[in-house]
């Protein structure tokens, strides 16, 4: 059985040592918790992924917490999302507090006049790489750009449009049965 | 006070994200720059880009960085930013972290639950919208320069962009291999 420092250290070598943002971590997770220490089988696994994608949040703290969870309760999943932060907080406080002071420095400047445009293409880019995933077709496609519109040129809130979009996708849903049902 | 407004932002932040770390940077940007202005497109760029080449999930470490400089911003003592830094990366996990410990078991059962479904695959097309209007909020001349004050600044910045863009949609190119070409291009083009 895990003990609460194994989780905490499992998720903590997790944490620290995946660059490139939370699914990169899928892979490291299997090795250490399915393969090493055998805490979970493949399927539990895929099926805690699963859950974890779907809930709301950051996903590699979703999977902390469901893990965690599933082995050792509340505190296990308490130490597993502790585990998994710790370390990339305490990066980017160090890094937070001295780029402060090297803002002003003109070399820096100059490297990050040539990062930024690169930063929002990396944030461009996503929209037609998840497009295929999310399902993005032809008959759906007025739904991302109604909501782009409504929030760059209307300033409406993103979060106002989750909540029209789930609701929308219920009532939708609930509509297509009904139709379904009578024809 | 802006502590309680750090907690509250970013408790919904977490609650209101489904669909990954970009769909989180989509609706950090839209409170931290857009609503509250504690910071300009400009810092929440840079900060995207640090938090993008240090290790952790995405959305935790720009909400770690976007805490901090939201407190330092507001003419804060540095050490109070590592309150804020704390409380944004706390706030922004706890209530997904609560509704997971509720949920899960209930989700684990009825993952073929229409309703759900349903709700989920429309949030997963809105977001893309979410993205894309981050996108455009962050290409200012804060991050990009203007035509009249620096063609050079402008031409190169738009050329990057496009570089990229295409880059990262065609081939499965690290986006910290590309953060640090960019910024070596800046650095020979401007710095030298």
């Amino acid at each position: 059985m895990a003990g609460y420092f194994e989780l905490f250290w499992s998720f903590f070598k997790i944490g620290s040592f995946t660059l490139g943002g939370g699914f990169a971590m899928i892979p490291l997770m299997e090795k250490e918790l399915v393969q090493q220490k055998q805490w979970l089988s493949k399927e539990e696994f895929l099926d805690l992924l699963s859950v974890s994608q779907a809930m709301p949040g950051v996903f590699a703290v979703n999977m902390a917490t469901s893990i965690g969870y599933r082995l050792r309760g509340k505190t296990g999943a308490v130490m597993s999302v502790l585990g998994n932060i710790l370390m990339p907080i305490l990066t980017i406080l160090v890094l937070a507090m001295f780029f402060r002071y090297f803002r002003d420095n003109a070399f820096v400047e100059s490297i990050f006049k040539g990062i930024r445009p690169c930063v929002v293409a990396l944030i461009a880019a996503p929209v037609f790489t998840m497009a295929r995933n999310a399902g993005l077709s032809w008959r759906n496609c007025w739904i991302p750009l109604l909501a782009a519109a409504l929030i760059w040129l209307l300033g409406i809130s993103p979060v106002l449009i989750i909540i029209i979009a789930g609701i929308g996708g219920f009532v939708y849903g609930r509509l297509k049965d009904r139709k379904e049902a009578t024809t | 006070m802006i502590f309680w407004k750090l907690f509250y932002t970013f408790c919904k932040i977490g609650i209101f994200n489904f669909g990954g770390g970009y769909a989180m940077i989509a609706l950090i940007q839209n409170e931290v720059v857009e609503k509250q202005a504690w910071m300009t497109a400009q810092e929440f760029t840079d900060i995207v880009a640090v938090s993008q080449m240090t290790p952790g999930p995405i959305g935790i470490n720009v909400a770690t960085y976007a805490g901090y400089t939201a407190v330092v911003n507001a003419g804060y003592d540095p050490w109070l930013g590592v309150v804020g830094a704390f409380l944004a990366s706390f706030s922004v996990v706890l209530l997904p972290f609560i509704l997971m410990l509720l949920l899960a078991h209930y989700l684990m059962k009825n993952k073929e639950n229409k309703d759900l479904q349903n709700v989920f695959s429309a949030l997963r097309i809105t977001v893309l919208g979410l993205i894309a209007a981050a996108a455009l909020f962050l290409a200012t001349p804060d991050n990009f320069g203007s035509w009249s004050q620096s063609p050079l600044q402008f031409c190169l910045s738009i050329a990057i962009f496009i570089t990229v863009f295409f880059l990262s949609l065609k081939k499965k190119i690290s986006p910290i291999l590309l953060i640090l070409l960019s910024g070596v291009v800046g650095l020979v083009v401007y710095g030298i």
